[in-house]
């Protein structure tokens, strides 16, 4: 089965400073593809590069394909028939990400406007059908509120309904719930994934949240450093994480059930995108790091069906985690 | 909303009772208009029954309030130069000062605004480079370095233009190109940083994430915002109308309200800087509560707040 967005070599550099160094990531039709790494580690990016949402100044290379149409460099008109219509974004801060001084009904309707067949009042009747699809009460009403009339909460569920309003193939969650409360966080997830599930619509779900991810994914990519590192199924990469990175993260997680363990810390910190180690980025906080690591950055390389790692070390580095796990 | 009105239109009147008392205050602070206006020469005799005459002699604040009561009789008091009503005196300068603050205040719109959006949409751009080159120039150099520049070019060397008076329209051209070129230099760089601080808010990249073609997206979506604190630049644009040419008229001899009030200045001529300074003080504050008026218009959030409070 062909992918519905493949994206290969995908890299970026902002003023000469690369933060994305070669992203291959393919993604299914109706897949739910979760996106986890540190700050800056080129989660977001990946997607704003995909969708040509980066500021003027930002040097992409490489190939974004959707469908097997080229996205990057395509025409304005082009994306922006893209852009809302088959690949949707909602982002991290709800209260910033929705116009303040245009009512809800505008923005909703702008989108059903650019991506759907409809005018007059059906326009209205399809807005208020997704205000109730996303559970705003009392959606005709609401229509002609402004943006700082609704919680956080809230102004995200209508991000998410002006995602849908373009029925896309592809909704790209940008940290969707990290700006809220953690009893709305779950509303929220629960509302994507039911919405996943009713419309099959794929989604990537961009977040440093590993539960998160875990809950709500197919398939989970790592990246550290504006790479890819390391690529499972959530349940294989969340019981038997081969990279050392995935594995710190996946250390530093406490486990609900099974014996007490001792947490681990990944020592030192994300290297600066300016001064990149040469070879493996991860080397200097590695604990498995050995001499070749320093010499050439390592490919993603296929380990098992469905998995893939980024790491020389990968057999080390297994039986370093089964060690582990035993103690 | 109402009550957000309410004190804002207090809060006006305070201003001009401020702005009023003040220059009533410093204006007797400051010299005697007798002397200004008689000279030094003058026998005592006649200065002494001017100062009668006038009301000089008596407590300042005996002369405060008779000021104030003759204000509430719609009473400005009268030039101590040639006993005309003051009122009468500033009202006829008027047409020639609108005469070049009207052209120029749709110059420096129609020049500035355009300029700060184009700038703020090419950033780093070459153009954008020589607007902003352009405008701190044009705001840094004081308007009668501009203005005697402008003369030195045009009327001295070209020899294009006159270098003052009022008779023609071709008069005109210099101190409206003077007046003009420094507003449309701050206005520049208002709408410029307004347009990049609205451009890099998040609800931009919501708009162009959900398909909005870019022109769309800055008409409808950035200049909305942007308009917000460009509105303010403008109403103190609108505020200086009346009064914003003191010197661009003293520099082309202009016989505006601006001229007036320099010589008015000059001669202790309490009665008719005090009726500029009233007529200044109004405009000022009229054209405030319009901006927040506007404020209210524009942004809902305001709108909000106002009903509330």
């Amino acid at each position: 089965m062909s992918p519905l967005v493949s994206i290969e070599g995908l890299s970026v550099a902002f003023n000469g400073v690369p933060v994305l160094r070669g992203v291959d990531l393919a993604l299914g039709k109706g897949e739910a593809l979760g996106l986890v790494g540190e700050s800056g580690s080129g989660k977001s990016v990946t997607w704003l590069a995909a969708l040509g949402l980066l500021p003027r100044h930002a040097r992409v290379s490489g190939s974004v394909r959707l469908d097997g149409r080229e996205l990057l460099g395509a025409p304005a008109a082009e994306l922006d028939r893209v852009r809302g219509g088959r690949v949707a974004m909602i982002f991290q801060d709800p209260a910033s990400a929705l116009n303040p001084v245009l009512t809800i009904r505008k923005q909703l309707c702008e989108a059903l406007a650019l991506h759907r067949d409809l005018s007059g009042e059906a326009v209205k009747a399809e807005a208020r059908r997704l205000l109730d699809i996303v559970g705003i009460p009392d959606a005709g009403r609401r229509l002609s509120a402004y943006p700082h009339e609704f919680s956080g909460g809230q102004v995200q569920r209508i991000m998410i309904a002006m995602a849908l309003a373009g029925n896309p193939d592809l909704l790209i969650a940008d940290e969707p719930t990290t700006a809220l409360d953690a009893t709305i966080q779950a509303q929220i997830l629960e509302l994507l994934s039911s919405i996943r599930r009713e419309m099959s619509m794929a989604m990537v779900l961009i977040s440093h949240d590993l539960g998160v991810v875990a809950e709500n994914c197919d398939r989970v990519a790592v990246m550290y450093a504006g790479r890819i590192i390391e690529e499972a199924p959530a349940n294989q990469l969340f019981a038997d994480p081969v990279h050392p990175y995935a594995q710190g993260l996946i250390g530093a997680l406490p486990p609900l059930d099974g014996p007490r363990r001792r947490l681990t810390a990944i020592p030192g910190t994300v290297p600066d995108p300016a001064n990149m180690p040469d070879g493996c980025a991860f080397a200097p906080r590695c604990a498995l790091a050995a001499e070749p690591c320093g010499l050439a950055a390592p490919s993603l390389a296929p380990i098992a069906n469905d998995r893939a790692v980024a790491c020389i070390r990968a057999e080390a580095s297994r039986r370093a985690l089964l060690g582990i796990a035993a103690e | 909303m109402g009550r957000y009105f309410a004190i804002r239109i207090g809060r006006a009147a305070l201003t001009i009772v401020l702005v009023v008392t003040f220059a009533f205050v410093v204006l007797r602070l400051s010299g005697d208009p007798a002397l200004m206006i008689l000279g030094p020469e003058a026998p005592p005799e006649v200065i002494a029954a001017f100062r009668k005459a006038w009301g000089l002699d008596d407590p300042i604040w005996f002369q405060y309030l008779d000021y104030f009561s003759a204000i509430a009789k719609g009473e400005l008091g009268r030039s101590m130069r040639d006993g005309r009503p003051a009122i009468e005196l500033v009202l006829e300068r008027i047409p020639a000062t609108l005469a070049l603050t009207l052209p120029a205040f749709v110059f420096k719109v129609a020049l500035g605004i355009p300029a700060g959006i184009y700038a703020a949409l090419h950033r780093g751009s070459a153009i954008d480079r020589a607007v902003m080159m352009t405008a701190v120039a044009g705001f840094t150099v004081p308007s009668f370095v501009l203005a005697l520049l402008l003369v030195l070019v045009f009327a001295v060397q070209l020899g294009w233009l006159p270098s003052g008076g009022q008779d023609s329209w071709r008069h005109a051209i210099l101190p409206i190109a003077t007046l003009s070129l420094g507003g449309a230099a701050v206005l520049a760089r208002f709408t410029r940083s307004a347009m990049l601080e609205v451009l890099g808010q998040p609800y931009i990249r919501t708009a162009s994430a959900k398909g909005v073609p870019w022109r769309k997206v800055v008409t409808s979506h950035a200049l909305p915002n942007a308009a917000i604190p460009t509105v303010t630049i403008l109403g103190f644009m609108v505020g200086t109308l009346i009064a914003g040419a003191v010197v661009v008229e003293s520099v082309f001899s202009w016989p505006g309200v601006g001229r007036l009030l320099v010589v008015a200045v000059a001669n202790r001529d309490l009665a008719v800087v005090q009726c500029i300074l009233l007529l200044v003080a109004l405009t000022m504050v009229t054209s405030n509560l319009v901006v927040d008026f506007l404020y209210g218009f524009l942004d809902p959030r305001l709108r909000a707040r106002g009903a509330h409070a």
